[in-house]
């Protein structure tokens, strides 16, 4: 019967689209003409990284408008990465200044893996708790958490850099993921709407049944809960991945706890204010981006579906 | 008492199981956040540098920032930011989620379009700085090339809206994503209906699509604007809040304040105020774009 009705209304909806496609010559070029040059000037930035990365930085000056690469080389790629000599370096315009984005690519990987890895999942027990579970003060507990989600990051980022600096973890990984490892208030914000909208009676029967929440938890709700926690997980990478203000004033002391996003920045102000090594410069900006672009180019559907989501939910 | 087994089962309480799963967060809540967050407030009322015990000296911070010049122009920068990004930024975002509902269902489009979202404000920061760079960069051998006047984009005048478009390239996808989705929430019917009573695109587009979409505009609203006033990031790696104070957003200002001067106190003055200005903004976003929320219940 209710499938019936679907079915007529789907049918419904398929006219109602058809008959707003038949749209004007004139508006078709207009929408159409619009969307590809959205699309251009959304990709074309990355393109010419691209380009400029595998230029020499000394010769780009003779044709600044060529859409090919000026005297194609790897040496930006080496540069950034660390493998070049000084000599080499300064023969093609680098700065001779000392970076090392293989390092600091392994940095920005372990402290994301952890930090998404930890944050979501403790997130996800506290999201348990103030759904599932059922005590006295729940609510008023979980609010705290509300309050968190509103109060700005960079009010925080003074206090707990103190924090971090008395605990001696200042110029360490630690020092960046540690205030992020228990929790995100958005996080549990996320999961406790996804618990409290889907049909757990499942769960009620298994309690009945006497099973421990510890075991429900792990068992029934973690993987019925799966697709929204790869979702948060997604999310909270690309966050923590781009982040930029925290790592800086943490660990922008030493090589070894220099993320990504702080190491573009310190070669970015090494490099001679007059002539910039574009090319070096492109070329981190680049191995940086790398993790993102593959990750739009086989997990895009799920990121474009993770954003849709939290904007209705 | 007439019902024994109901007055157990109400008085059982899972207060006990459920502390091992919501311990660690109130930990990193309390730790992390309501304690730092008090000690902002305490230390808004002291004088501190990093290397002696705060003093309290009470409302000087506040006095000091009243009558400081730079910290309001650090007010009018942020706010000339703020308006050029998210006017700019919203009305594209809406133009194109749009176009996104009406013209294609591809998933491919809308991943490109949200790509520049995915890279850090510092990478994005670089490419634009690079490609508006005045002797090298592609937009202005372009205008060489045409023999037009070259153009200084980070000038004490168009620094802060060049800022400002940069950003909005990097925001507009993902801005335009959320009110896309919003979009997809609203029934076809409603549109049946307005085409059955004749109704033209841009009025359907006024009467039906804007009202429906309020309450997920609302939500964009309130992100973009509370992430907008904070800038930092595009800012630091490119003019560092120059030429002079041009740039000088409010963050730039508390991190110069307190790393660069060391005066933390009254970088926790400055902080604290920004939280105040925010909180009354979200306030009022709500209560203004949500009120009345008739039009269909979500």
């Amino acid at each position: 019967m209710s499938d019936k009705i679907q079915t007529k209304r789907q049918s419904r909806n398929q006219e109602a689209s058809e008959s707003t496609i038949k749209r004007s010559l004139g508006s078709k070029i207009f929408g159409y003409g619009s969307l590809t040059i959205i699309v251009l000037v959304t990709l074309f930035p990355v393109y010419w990284m691209l380009r400029t990365a595998l230029s020499t930085s000394k010769t780009l000056f003779s044709d600044p408008t060529s859409l090919m690469p000026v005297n194609f080389t790897m040496g930006g790629f080496a540069r950034a990465l660390g493998l070049s000599t000084n000599a080499q370096a300064l023969a093609e315009g680098g700065s001779g200044a000392s970076v090392n984005f293989s390092l600091y690519f392994m940095n920005s990987v372990i402290v994301c893996v952890i930090l998404t890895v930890c944050q979501v999942a403790f997130s996800a027990a506290a999201a348990y708790a103030f759904s599932i579970l059922k005590f006295k003060g729940r609510d008023a507990i979980f609010f705290l958490f509300v309050i968190a989600l509103t109060v700005p990051g960079i009010f925080l980022v003074l206090p707990n850099f103190l924090l971090i600096r008395e605990l001696h973890l200042v110029n360490s990984l630690f020092g960046i993921m540690l205030p992020g490892l228990l929790m995100a208030p958005f996080a549990i914000f996320f999961l406790r709407q996804f618990f409290l909208g889907t049909n757990l009676s499942i769960v009620e029967a298994a309690v009945i049944d006497g099973a421990n929440h510890f075991r429900i938890f792990r068992q029934i709700v973690i993987p019925i809960a799966w697709p929204q926690i790869i979702t948060l997980a997604i999310l909270q990478f690309i966050g923590a991945w781009n982040d930029y203000l925290w790592p800086f004033y943490v660990g922008s002391g030493k090589p070894e706890s220099t993320v990504l996003t702080v190491g573009l920045g310190v070669f970015k102000s090494q490099t001679p204010q007059g002539s910039p090594d574009w090319s070096g410069l492109m070329a981190a900006a680049l191995i940086a981006a790398i993790p993102m672009i593959l990750l739009m180019i086989f997990a895009g559907k799920k990121i474009v579906g993770s954003i849709q989501a939290s904007a209705v939910k | 008492m007439a019902n024994p087994v109901v007055a157990k089962r109400k008085r059982k309480s899972d207060f006990l199981t459920a502390l091992p799963f919501m311990g660690p967060a109130l930990i990193g809540l309390s730790v992390f956040v309501l304690i730092p967050g008090i000690r902002g407030i305490y230390l808004s009322f002291t004088e501190y540098n990093i290397f002696r015990a705060p003093k309290f000296i009470g409302l000087d911070n506040y006095t000091r920032m009243i009558a400081d010049p730079v910290f309001w122009n650090a007010l009018w920068v942020t706010l000339e930011y703020v308006i050029i990004n998210i006017g700019i930024q919203t009305v594209l975002a809406l133009f194109i989620a749009v176009l996104m509902q009406r013209y294609t269902r591809s998933t491919v489009i809308r991943g490109i379009i949200l790509l520049p979202y995915l890279f850090s404000n510092v990478i994005v920061a670089l490419v634009w700085y690079w490609l508006t760079d005045y002797n090298l960069g592609l937009i202005n051998s372009v205008l060489d090339f045409f023999s037009i006047d070259k153009f200084t984009f980070f000038s004490d005048v168009t620094a802060m809206p060049t800022i400002a478009l940069i950003n909005v390239w990097r925001h507009v996808g993902y801005t335009a994503l959320l009110i896309f989705a919003g979009l997809q929430a609203i029934p076809k019917d409603v549109y049946d209906a307005a085409a059955v009573d004749g109704a033209g695109e841009w009025r359907t587009f006024r009467s039906i699509t804007l009202p429906l979409l309020r309450p997920v505009l609302a939500f964009v609203m309130v992100i973009t604007v509370t992430g907008s006033f904070q800038i930092f990031d595009t800012i630091a790696v490119t003019t560092k809040g120059g030429p002079i104070h041009a740039t000088e957003t409010f963050s730039i200002l508390i991190s110069k304040t307190a790393w660069g001067n060391n005066e933390f106190g009254y970088a926790s003055a400055i902080s604290v105020a920004l939280m105040v200005m925010l909180s009354i903004i979200a306030f009022a976003q709500t209560k203004l774009l949500s009120a009345n929320q008739s039009d269909m219940d979500r």
